[in-house]
């Protein structure tokens, strides 16, 4: 029972993680019907920007839960800056392009930025300092659920209802879900759509950084690799709650997580992966609608 | 006079939901040999869904479409892929124009032949002297086609270099490559000034009086239908409101109706 | 002068910003072991001197575009001087038959090491080619190419390892079976749509990989199948340099074998509607193509020549592992074909010798390599959709019919 908990909440954790960052696939393509192939690549740049300003701090004397929050906010906000340029660089040129040409220009951009951090930085796995500290209340149940596995899911669980808020409340929320549904509709009356665009590419980098902190403190190591297969799993998550839809996301991410945790957990760690894009492949061909996703037919 | 042609098209009952909407409701209609027969209706009548559902590119939620080739057993096209639709011998064109933009002019028509011809990897790649011959057919074929809608002059220029109404005309010589005996053409006007418009009546009739082929039009160039076709269907709001011939449409209070309440069309 | 001025404000504040973004990466490097920070000032100075000058580069470049496609919706003629050179078939042949004679000679006037390096710069022009089948013709993104050239090899190494089966055997074997997993495989996704398929395909890519490392009983791990034949020639003794160049001729004459059958395919029945599902999915199958099986003919014949060349991969190297099947391998196959022409036989010829050569004679450039790569697939998009040379369509000359078409 111990060990079903242990794996329960493992995978609790770990699909959390894949929610935040399927939110932003999700929130791009839905806009866009773009596969942001270079967002795992924006929370491995989330990652390292928090180390490298996590390591400064630590260097310069500095200590204790400042650093994780200061390396948080310079990560999530360079990631917005990436998240940001991203969209204008590669993607902006592309609208109105064949289909096929952003999503060529988006694997490109993912193949650069990985290689741009290995050069700038290292190749070699980097030690991440350990920030989140052991609560001395979660003694009693540390072997099950540790302090890393909590701050991750009441950190994942306020940015989402916050991400709720904003989309359901505010202007800008309803501005985004008018340009999903439809942008010629939503430029005519008024909406700034290329501005909605880069917002949603900056508010999907935002949670991807807070993912990428979140990851690299827990499992202690980044490398300029680590936002390839995140991303990927990630995106599985996106599409097993179906592409577009927010719930969907958080939904796929969980179901993602849990399947991962009991399948290496109780069959064998070796083909984790392999488990993961089974269930991709399986999910787009019975029911590439996802869990929550409506079928739509394509207009013609 | 109409019911001794014999049936070509019948469609019956033909409804089309989509989620809570239904696009298409219980619509009926007959296409008969040699008949150039149009489908008017104001915009959002659902008359490309009818096309739609009609060509396969959807499955309608319920009726019958029930073609009767002549000298073959009839089929019923539900559910069918338009694919094999268009082998049984019914061809579209688009509301949208939809070319193969990045092929010239003559493979667009050549495409049509498809499926009327059959060579297959193994084969083309030996390219033997049936291949050779077959090719040489499918260019001779495709040629006349584009002669007969007068675009021979551009047969090796990208389709996507030409101008709209010429656009529209490749839709139908590459629909008619595909060998159909009824042919669906979606707002063949659409777009085209005056003398297109009346370029385009000519090769409309031509084609129903030298390749026999019968012709179902959508369109909202009044002039244009009342011109060329009998009889004429009236779609609003999903349902078949009237059909009859061009006068006893225009006399129709259920008609007039429909268009004056859409300032939009007439 | 205001433009001029205006222009310098927008370069400087693309300068200030590529500063700003690239700060903690390039110019911070933080050594948690000894607790030093390096700070590289310099990088800053390259970087922002660089932004300053790419941002006039990138500008002009957008410019241009739009210049060249108002002359195109005008029905100008955009076409470059390399290009309209090439639509000319005589010279086509003849340029042809040229670098046939260079192909040949080559390992008679240069030593082994070149020669080996061509020799993968050949596999990696028949890998682009065969991906050209399924992303240049029919439009299927396929991310986990590399899975069918590991099929390939590892069919090769294991059935050799075995049964010492010779190569010459194996060579058609090693392309069926690609070309089986290729149907298996396909038959299920082909409906999907077009990023869908990339993605499922990137995910047998890992698939592979993955079980390639894990399944030892069959594929022996991560340390690989070594002591792989090299392909024989009746039997004969041949030293290093002769096996290299007789691997050499091999992959010539697969070279202009896969050249010839993708021709022909592409201005064939078959070549035809690949391109036209490429175009517009929905127009095809209302012309009655069927798409399913026109797609799975595509993906089937990529997968055949994926698996050809990974049988002579590993006969050529004598050794293979899962490290050499990486979806990097995929992306650089890809960017082959995307930096050469999609659909285009000589641009992808041309777009592996650039990519495979140049970072081989460059060595200082070669650690950029996959930079390089990425960027490249960015800014060919942007600015050359259609790769360095475009797909010719071949035209057809029936001037004779006109005036005799009334008695048809």
């Amino acid at each position: 029972m111990e060990y079903f908990l242990e794996l329960f909440f493992g995978g609790l954790t770990r699909g959390s993680i894949y929610a935040l960052i399927a939110l932003g696939y999700t929130m791009v393509y839905g806009i866009i019907q773009l596969i942001n192939f270079a967002h795992g690549e924006i929370y491995m740049i989330g990652a390292f920007v928090a180390l490298i300003v996590a390591g400064i701090c630590t260097i310069y004397g500095l200590s204790g839960v400042s650093i994780l929050i200061l390396a948080g906010i310079v990560a999530v906000i360079y990631a917005c800056a990436y998240g940001y340029t991203l969209e204008k660089v590669a993607y902006r040129p592309l609208r109105g392009a064949p289909r096929l040409s952003p999503l060529i220009s988006a694997i490109g951009m993912s193949i650069f930025l990985q290689n741009y951090v290995l050069l700038a930085q290292t190749p070699d796995f980097l030690p991440f300092p350990r920030l989140i500290p052991d609560f001395a209340f979660m003694e009693p149940v540390a072997h099950i659920i540790g302090s890393p596995e909590l701050v991750i899911l009441i950190t994942t669980f306020v940015t989402m209802i916050l991400l709720t808020l904003l989309i359901k409340k505010s202007r800008v929320g309803k501005a985004m879900r008018a340009t999903q549904q439809d942008m010629d509709m939503a430029r005519l009356v008024g909406v700034n759509v290329d501005r909605i665009i880069s917002l949603t590419f900056i508010i999907g980098s935002a949670l991807a950084a807070i993912g990428g902190v979140l990851v690299a403190s827990y499992i202690g190591q980044v490398n300029f690799y680590v936002g390839f297969l995140a991303g990927v799993k990630a995106f599985t998550a996106a599409v097993l709650g179906g592409i577009g839809s927010i719930p969907g996301a958080v939904i796929g991410g969980l179901v993602l997580g849990w399947a991962e945790s009991f399948a290496a957990g109780y069959i064998s760690s070796d083909y984790e992966d392999v488990f993961t894009f089974g269930l991709l492949i399986l999910i787009l061909i019975l029911r590439p609608a996802g869990i929550l996703g409506k079928v739509t037919k394509q207009k013609v | 006079m109409a019911d001794k042609k014999h049936k070509l098209l019948e469609v019956k009952g033909l409804t089309m939901d989509f989620g809570g909407l239904r696009a298409v409701d219980s619509v009926s209609l007959e296409i008969h040999e040699g008949e150039i027969a149009a489908l008017i209706g104001p915009n959002g009548a659902g008359k490309t869904t009818f096309f739609n559902c009609v060509t396969g590119i959807y499955n309608p939620t319920k009726g019958d479409v029930l073609l009767h080739p002549k000298g073959l057993k009839t089929r019923r096209l539900n559910g069918l892929k338009p694919n094999k639709v268009t082998e049984m011998g019914l061809a579209r064109t688009f509301q949208n124009i939809r070319l193969f933009q990045e092929m010239t002019v003559l493979e667009n028509v050549m495409i049509g032949r498809h499926c009327r011809t059959k060579s297959g990897i193994f084969r083309s790649i030996i390219r033997d002297k049936s291949v050779r011959e077959e090719e040489r057919q499918i260019v001779e074929t495709s040629y006349r086609l584009l002669e007969k809608v007068g675009l021979e002059d551009f047969a090796n220029e990208f389709s996507k270099n030409l101008p709209y109404g010429a656009q529209r005309r490749l839709e139908i010589a590459r629909a008619m490559a595909t060998d159909p005996f009824l042919l669906l053409l979606d707002e063949p006007a659409a777009g085209m000034n005056p003398q297109e418009t009346d370029e385009l009546v000519h090769l409309i009739r031509k084609i129903s009086s030298e390749d026999k082929i019968a012709i179902l039009l959508i369109e909202h160039d009044m002039k244009l239908v009342m011109n060329i076709s009998d009889p004429i269907y009236v779609m609003e709001y999903g349902k078949k409101i009237a059909e009859g011939t061009p006068q006893q449409i225009k006399d129709n209070p259920k008609v007039i109706e429909a268009y004056l309440g859409d300032d939009d069309d007439a | 002068m205001t433009t001029m001025m205006q222009e310098f404000k927008q370069s400087i504040i693309v300068s200030i910003w590529f500063v700003f973004l690239t700060f903690p990466l390039v110019v911070v490097r933080v050594n948690t072991m000894n607790n030093v920070v390096e700070w590289r000032w310099m990088n800053m100075v390259w970087i922002a001197a660089g932004s300053f000058v790419l941002s006039y580069l990138w500008r002009y470049m957008l410019a241009r575009k739009l210049v060249q496609k108002k002359v195109e919706e005008a029905g100008g003629d955009t076409r470059g001087k390399l290009q309209i050179l090439l639509e000319d078939e005589s010279f086509r042949y003849k340029a042809m038959g040229v670098l046939l004679i260079v192909a040949l000679i080559y390992p008679q006037v240069f030593d082994t090491y070149q020669t080996t390096i061509m020799i993968s710069a050949l596999i990696y022009v028949v890998l682009g080619l065969g991906l050209n089948i399924n992303v240049g013709l029919a439009g299927m993104l396929d991310l986990g190419y590399v899975a069918f050239f590991g099929i390939g090899a590892y069919t090769f190494a294991i059935i050799n390892h075995h049964f010492d089966v010779s190569f010459w055997l194996m060579l058609p074997v090693g392309g069926l079976v690609g070309c089986l997993f290729g149907i298996i495989l396909g038959f299920p996704i082909l409906r999907l749509r077009g990023d869908y398929l990339a993605i499922v395909t990137l995910g047998f890519g890992m698939i592979f990989k993955v079980v390639m490392e894990n399944w030892t009983a069959l594929s022996f791990g991560p340390s690989g199948i070594a002591n792989i034949d090299k392909p024989g020639l009746f039997g004969l003794d041949m030293n290093l340099a002769s096996h290299t160049n007789y691997i050499y001729y091999i992959m010539i004459a697969m070279v202009v074998f896969t050249i010839i059958v993708t021709n022909r395919l592409k201005n064939s029945r078959i070549g035809r509607a690949w391109i036209a599902l490429r175009e517009d999915e929905i127009a095809c199958v209302a012309m009655g193509i069927d798409m399913a099986r026109t797609k799975l003919s595509a993906y089937a014949l990529g997968a055949f020549w994926a698996g050809m060349v990974g049988v002579l991969f590993a006969s050529k190297t004598t050794f293979i592992n899962p490290a050499s099947f990486t979806f990097m391998e995929s992306a650089i196959i890809l960017s082959i074909v995307v930096l050469g022409g999609m659909g285009s036989i000589l641009g992808v010829i041309l777009g592996a010798f650039i990519l495979i050569l140049l970072p081989e004679y460059m060595r200082a450039f070669s650690e950029y390599r996959m930079l390089a790569f990425g960027a490249a697939m960015v800014l060919m998009m942007i600015f050359r959709p259609q790769g360095i040379i475009s797909g010719l369509r071949q035209k057809y000359e029936y001037k004779g019919l006109k005036g005799q078409s009334n008695d048809g």
